[in-house]
């Protein structure tokens, strides 16, 4: 368990704290390699790719954007709901989202 | 003279003069590039891996904006069956995205593996389920081809361990194809029934534990996920740097499996369509992490360089990556590890 702690606090994206969670869904479902997720992600954030590893610069955008933050306040978009804004936003489909469409009837 | 402190093997603690690291790393280096048949490490890597091994701080970190994305072959349930904390997975899926910051996870069955999985799967896939519900991390589920899960008397095949010390060498051969047509309907039947439940990839894990025909298994079953259900991800993590000819004669695409290192099985992982190559080199715990990182890095630069368009992440625990054979890992020598790959291989992940 400590060895994903050390990995997350010296050489990883950190998931929601920054975008790590949106890079590593292109590599998924594009097959990305790490640079070219990075830009990918990026450009269509509106950021850049430095600053997608920056937790200070990456909450603001995920707060405003609705697409998930490690500590959500009262309002803020969590779970399906942040995935289907990051569907959207990133222009690919998410197997989940799809599914929980269906079963919504939306 | 001064003595920096690094870490054995086995993960306790020594302190070594700088002669004794840079012999150590160019000796890794040399038996990378000897045993892989692939170019050493150039001079100034070196000097660079012993600059990120003799840095002060317990922990080191990459540059700002190198940081890489991490995937997991934990089966989500770390902190209950690990740690002994009790709380279940869909739980835990939350907790690691959340509190522990994990880019992704893998969710998987304690046995891990997807023989053992196929007759409790709608238990697995209602579990999921929920968890994804109130995720927002890519959840993939993870398990082992493991082989030797089909040999007698766990399963319906001869044990192949048994029959070649016995001369039966044609039998031994015979069962281990067998295994594999079993597990590959197993892995694709999980899958299939996962991909119904909404993941966003499936984790082929520990593949080759069992030889070439346990990572024979898990190429064809990789191929035939990726035909059947294109969208979903795979990533295909090995067991050893190694591929053991178990069998001997096996092949994918025209290449014979036994023997191959991480440069070559990544090309044969991509070319079964894996988006991911969870590339491993194990630890000799009897040399010092100078010695097993050096030998990492010149395996891992190979890879990556040989990689297409398929993210390679580099096995970075127990015993794998440059890391001791120690159940408690320590902090120094992971962070080391992780900026050596990431600064000298290019890494995408681990």
């Amino acid at each position: 368990m400590g060895t994903e702690i050390t990995h997350t606090v010296s050489a990883c994206m950190g998931g929601l704290k920054t975008a790590g969670d949106l890079v590593l869904r292109m590599q998924l479902a594009r097959g990305m390699r790490i640079r070219e997720a990075k830009e990918y992600v990026a450009e269509k954030l509106g950021v850049s790719v430095f600053d997608l590893s920056d937790p200070a610069v990456m909450t603001e955008i995920r707060r405003e954007q609705g697409l998930g933050v490690q500590e959500p306040d009262t309002g803020d978009t969590v779970g399906m709901a942040a995935k289907i804004r990051i569907a959207e936003r990133l222009g690919i489909k998410i197997n989940s989202v799809e599914r929980f469409k269906t079963k919504a009837g939306l | 003279m001064t003595r920096y402190f690094t870490r054995m093997g086995d993960g306790f603690g020594v302190w070594m003069t700088e002669d004794e690291i840079r012999a150590d790393i160019r000796e890794g280096v040399l038996d990378a590039a000897d045993r892989g048949k692939i170019p050493p490490l150039t001079e100034e890597e070196m000097d660079h891996l012993f600059r990120i091994i003799t840095m002060d701080g317990v922990i080191v970190g990459v540059k700002h904006g190198e940081e890489v994305v991490s995937s997991t072959d934990q089966g989500a349930d770390t902190v209950g069956c690990e740690c002994g904390v009790p709380i279940d997975r869909v739980i835990q899926v939350p907790l690691l995205e959340r509190a522990f910051g994990l880019d992704s996870t893998d969710y998987g069955f304690t046995d891990y593996n997807f023989k053992a999985v196929k007759s409790i799967v709608n238990y697995e896939t209602a579990s999921i389920e929920r968890a994804l519900d109130i995720s927002v991390i890519p959840v993939l589920y993870g398990g082992m081809p493991n082989l030797g899960f089909y040999t007698k008397p766990d399963g319906p095949v001869d044990n192949w361990a048994e029959l070649l010390p016995r001369g039966k060498v044609e039998e031994a051969l015979k069962a281990q194809e067998a295994a594999v047509e079993l597990a590959v309907h197993d892995i694709v039947y999980v899958a299939g029934q996962m991909y119904e439940a909404g993941v966003d990839g499936i984790n082929l894990d520990t593949c080759g534990a069992a030889g070439d025909a346990d990572f024979l298994a898990a190429l064809l079953a990789c191929e035939e996920i990726k035909r059947l259900y294109p969208d979903l991800g795979v990533e295909i993590g090995m067991a050893g740097e190694f591929v053991l000819g178990m069998h001997g004669r096996l092949k994918y695409d025209g290449v014979r499996l036994a023997g191959l290192y991480p440069h070559k099985q990544v090309k044969l992982a991509e070319k079964a369509g894996a988006t991911i190559f969870g590339a491993v080199v194990n630890t000799n715990s009897s040399r010092s992490f100078p010695w097993n990182i050096a030998r990492v890095c010149t395996f891992m630069k190979e890879c990556v360089k040989e990689a297409g368009q398929i993210a390679v992440h580099v096995n970075v625990g127990m015993g794998v990556g440059g890391i001791p054979m120690c159940e408690t890992l320590p902090s120094d020598v992971v962070s080391r590890a992780d900026k050596a790959l990431i600064e000298i291989c290019k890494i995408d992940g681990l």
